[in-house]
C-alpha cells in the first residue's frame, strides 16, 4: 500500500508570526519555518500504516525552496521519497489553488491513501484535506483518531463532539487526521544521515499541466482586506476579598454575560 | 576553512534540541530535588540512537562521527547535565572500552542491549586512594580454577547501580606492575553496589561506590589484554575530555539562554536590567565564553574525526576540556548573579546550573591534570 504525506511548512508557531503588509501574505521569513505540527502525526501515521502493510510513503509539499528543510526532515522520520511542488507563481495561493495543485500533484505518484493534518497552523482554515477529495473525487474520511486498513478498505474513528463515528471508504482515499491518533518519533541520526541520499522531486506548475497565469495571490478565491496587530493583552483586574469575594467574582461573571 | 557543522549535524541538534526541551527540561528541577535517575527517559535516547552514534552499523549503532555524539552531549547537557553526564558516561565509558577492546563475543553479548539505550554499563577506575593517579589501583583480581577473583572497592562510578546497569568494567590489579580491565556484571555475587552518593550536583545522575569480595567472575571476561589495563583506560580518557568539553558547552550555552531572557524580562526602575551596563556586559562576558568554549571542543571533536595524530587530539582535548569547564563553571557564576536573589533559589534552573558545573573541573581528569597534560605537550619537563 503506497502513502502520501501531505505536509505543509508553515512559521513556527513559537515564533512572533506576522504578515507581510506589503501584499498581506504570511511572512515566511522572519520566523523559523517548520512542519505543520499537527502533519507531523500524519507523517507518524503512514509510517505506522507501512511498517504494518509495507508499500512507499511519498511526502508532497507544495511551498517555496525554503521548505526543503521541512521535506528533509520529514525523510528523515522515515519517509521514502518526496515531491516538491516549487512555484514563485503559487505565491499567496488561496486554499482552493493549493488543492487543484495537490491534486495535480497526486497524479504524478502511486498511491492509495493520502494522508494530511486536519489543518495548518498558519492559516487555520482546515479545509485543503477536503478540497483535495473533492477535486480527485476520490472518497475523504477526515478527523480520524484512528485509522485500520484492510485490503483496499479503510476505517477510521472520526472524532466528534460527542465520541467518534466508525466510517469506511475503499482507496483511494484522502484521511486528516488529529493528534490525538498516535505520538510522532524523533528523526534519529541514522534517519538524518540516510535522508540526505532520498530523493526529492521538484516540480513546477507547467510540469504539472497548470497555466501559471491563473495561479497567485491575483487569482486568489479568498484575499485578506484588512489586518492590524492584536492589541497587547490588558492587565488583569484585581478583586481584594473584604469578606464580600464571591459576590464580586459573581457580579464580573454577570457584567460579561458568564452566569 | 569553515566553521560550520554540516547540515545534517545541525538538523540532527535541532532533534536532540526538540527532545531535551520537550522531555527533559520541565522534569529537571524535580528530579534534580528528588534524586531521581529518570530510567524512562534514558530509554528514550536509545531510542533516538544517543548510545550508537560512534558504534558501527553491526552492533545496531549508526556509524557516525565522534562530533555528532558531541552535539547530542552539548544539547542534554543544556537542558540537564545529569543526563548530558550519563549519556557521556554511558558511551566513553560504557560503550567504548568494550567496542575498542573487547572480543567479538564480547561485543556481540554485550553492545546491542547498551547501544538500544536497554541498559547502561559503568567503567570502574576510580578507588578511595587512586584517581587520575591509576598506578595506585588496589583492587586485586586473581586467576583461580578459570575465574577471576576479585576483591576491592571502587568510587564515584557513574551509571553503575539503577537497573539499567547490566556490568561494570573493573579495572584491577592482575600481578606486580599489572594493571587489567575485567567485564563484571551486574548480580555477580560479591558484588555490591553501595546507596547513591549524596553529591552537591548532578543529582539525577546514577553514581555509586561499589564493593568487591571474593567476587568470582570467568575467565573470559577479561577486557583486552592483560597487563594492559592502564594504557587501555588512558586512551579513554582522551574521548571523554572532548566530551566533557561539550557538556561544559551546554551548560554555559544554558547560561546564557536563561540570562538573557531574564535580562530582558526583569525590570528594575522601569527598565529591564538588561538596559543597565552591568548587566549588559556580563552577558556579553558570557557569549564570549560560550563562543570560545564551543570552537575549541569542535576543533578537537574535528582533528578526532579527521584522523589526526593522537599526540594532536590528546593536546586539543585537554586545552578543550580546561577552557571548556572554567568557562563553564564561570558562567554559573555570572549567570546567578544576573539572576540576583532569584539565583540562589532552587525555582530558577541557574541554582541548579551553580551546583551542576564544579564537577566538570573535577571528572575526567582535573583542571590541574589538564595543564599538566598540556605543560607535557609543549615539551616541558613538568613532573
Amino acid at each position: 500500500m503506497n502513502i502520501v504525506v501531505l505536509v505543509k511548512q508553515v512559521p513556527d508557531t513559537e515564533g512572533d508570526r506576522k504578515l507581510d503588509p506589503s501584499d498581506r501574505t504570511i511572512d515566511r521569513t522572519s520566523v523559523d519555518p517548520v512542519i505543520n505540527y499537527i502533519d507531523e502525526f500524519a507523517i507518524e501515521e503512514a509510517l505506522r500504516l507501512k511498517e504494518e502493510h509495507g508499500g512507499d510513503v511519498t511526502i508532497l509539499t507544495v511551498g517555496p525552496e525554503q521548505a526543503t528543510v521541512s521535506i528533509r526532515k520529514a525523510l528523515s522520520m522515515g519517509a521514502d521519497k518526496a515531491v516538491h511542488v516549487c512555484d514563485e507563481a503559487l505565491h499567496g495561493a488561496c486554499a482552493i489553488q493549493t488543492a487543484t495543485v495537490i491534486a495535480k500533484a497526486l497524479g504524478t505518484v502511486e498511491w492509495d491513501v493520502a494522508i494530511a493534518g486536519s489543518e495548518a497552523t498558519d492559516s487555520r482554515m482546515s479545509v485543503v484535506p477536503a478540497l483535495v477529495s473533492e477535486v480527485l473525487g476520490a472518497p475523504q474520511l477526515s478527523q480520524a483518531r484512528k485509522v485500520s486498513v484492510d485490503g483496499s478498505t479503510v476505517t477510521i474513528e472520526r472524532v466528534t463532539e460527542t465520541g467518534f463515528d466508525r466510517v469506511q471508504a475503499p482507496t483511494p482515499v484522502v484521511i486528516s487526521v488529529v493528534e490525538k491518533i498516535n505520538e510522532p518519533r524523533y528523526p534519529s541520526f541514522k534517519g538524518i544521515m540516510a535522508a540526505k541520499n532520498k530523493p526529492i522531486e521538484v516540480l513546477d506548475t507547467a510540469a504539472l499541466g497548470l497555466d501559471a497565469g491563473t495561479l497567485g495571490l491575483v487569482n486568489a478565491s479568498t484575499a485578506v482586506v484588512s489586518f492590524e496587530v492584536a492589541p497587547p493583552r490588558a492587565a488583569g483586574q484585581v478583586v481584594k476579598d473584604e469578606g464580600d469575594g464571591g459576590v464580586k467574582i459573581a457580579d464580573y461573571l454577570a457584567s460579561k454575560k458568564l452566569v | 576553512m569553515t566553521f560550520e557543522l554540516s547540515e545534517e549535524h545541525e538538523a540532527f541538534r535541532k532533534v536532540v534540541r526538540d527532545f531535551a526541551e520537550a522531555e527533559i527540561a520541565p522534569q529537571a528541577a524535580r528530579w534534580d530535588k528528588e534524586h531521581h535517575f529518570p530510567v524512562d527517559i534514558v530509554a528514550k535516547l536509545g531510542e533516538l540512537g544517543l548510545f550508537g552514534l560512534v558504534v558501527p552499523v553491526e552492533y545496531g549503532g549508526s556509524d557516525g562521527d565522534f562530533t555528532s555524539l558531541c552535539v547530542a552531549i552539548e544539547e542534554l547537557g543544556r537542558a540537564d547535565q545529569s543526563i548530558g553526564i550519563t549519556l557521556e558516561a554511558a558511551v566513553g565509558l560504557g560503550i567504548n572500552p568494550i567496542l575498542t577492546f573487547g572480543t567479538e563475543e564480547q561485543k556481540q553479548q554485550w553492545l546491542p542491549d547498551l547501544v538500544a539505550g536497554r541498559a547502561v554499563a559503568g567503567f570502574g577506575l576510580t578507588e578511595p586512594e587512586a584517581g587520575s593517579d591509576a598506578g595506585a589501583t588496589r583492587t586485586r583480581a586473581v586467576l583461580a580454577a578459570g575465574e577471576w577473583v576479585i576483591n576491592g572497592a571502587k568510587s564515584f562510578i557513574t551509571n553503575s547501580g539503577s537497573s539499567m546497569t547490566s556490568l561494570v568494567t573493573v579495572t584491577a590489579r592482575t600481578g606486580p606492575d599489572e594493571i587489567s580491565a575485567i567485564i563484571v556484571p551486574a548480580g555477580t555475587p560479591g558484588f555490591e553496589v553501595a546507596p547513591a552518593y549524596d553529591k552537591l550536583g548532578w543529582h539525577a545522575s546514577d553514581t555509586h561506590g561499589l564493593t568487591f569480595t571474593d567476587c568470582r567472575v570467568p575467565e573470559a571476561n577479561l577486557l583486552g589484554t592483560r597487563g594492559a589495563g592502564f594504557k587501555q583506560f588512558l586512551a579513554v580518557l582522551d574521548d571523554g575530555r572532548i566530551a566533557i568539553s561539550a557538556l561544559a558547552v551546554g551548560l554555559a550555552q544554558a547560561c546564557l539562554d536563561h540570562s538573557l531572557r531574564y535580562a530582558n524580562e526583569r525590570k528594575t526602575f522601569g527598565h529591564p536590567i538588561g538596559s543597565r551596563q552591568a548587566v549588559a556586559f556580563a552577558l556579553s562576558d558570557l557569549a564570549v565564553a560560550v563562543e570560545a568554549a564551543r570552537l575549541l571542543t569542535y576543533k578537537a571533536a574535528w582533528l578526532k574525526d579527521a584522523g589526526r595524530s593522537a599526540k594532536q587530539v590528546k593536546q586539543a582535548a585537554a586545552i578543550a576540556k580546561l577552557h571548556s569547564t572554567e568557562a563553564a563553571v564561570t558562567a554559573t557564576r555570572i549567570a546567578t548573579q544576573v539572576f540576583g536573589g532569584n539565583g540562589f533559589m532552587e525555582e530558577f534552573p541557574v541554582a541548579r546550573f551553580y551546583r551542576d558545573a564544579k564537577i566538570l573541573e573535577i571528572g575526567e581528569g582535573t583542571s590541574e591534570v589538564q595543564r599538566l597534560v598540556i605543560a607535557r605537550g609543549l615539551g616541558l619537563p613538568v613532573v
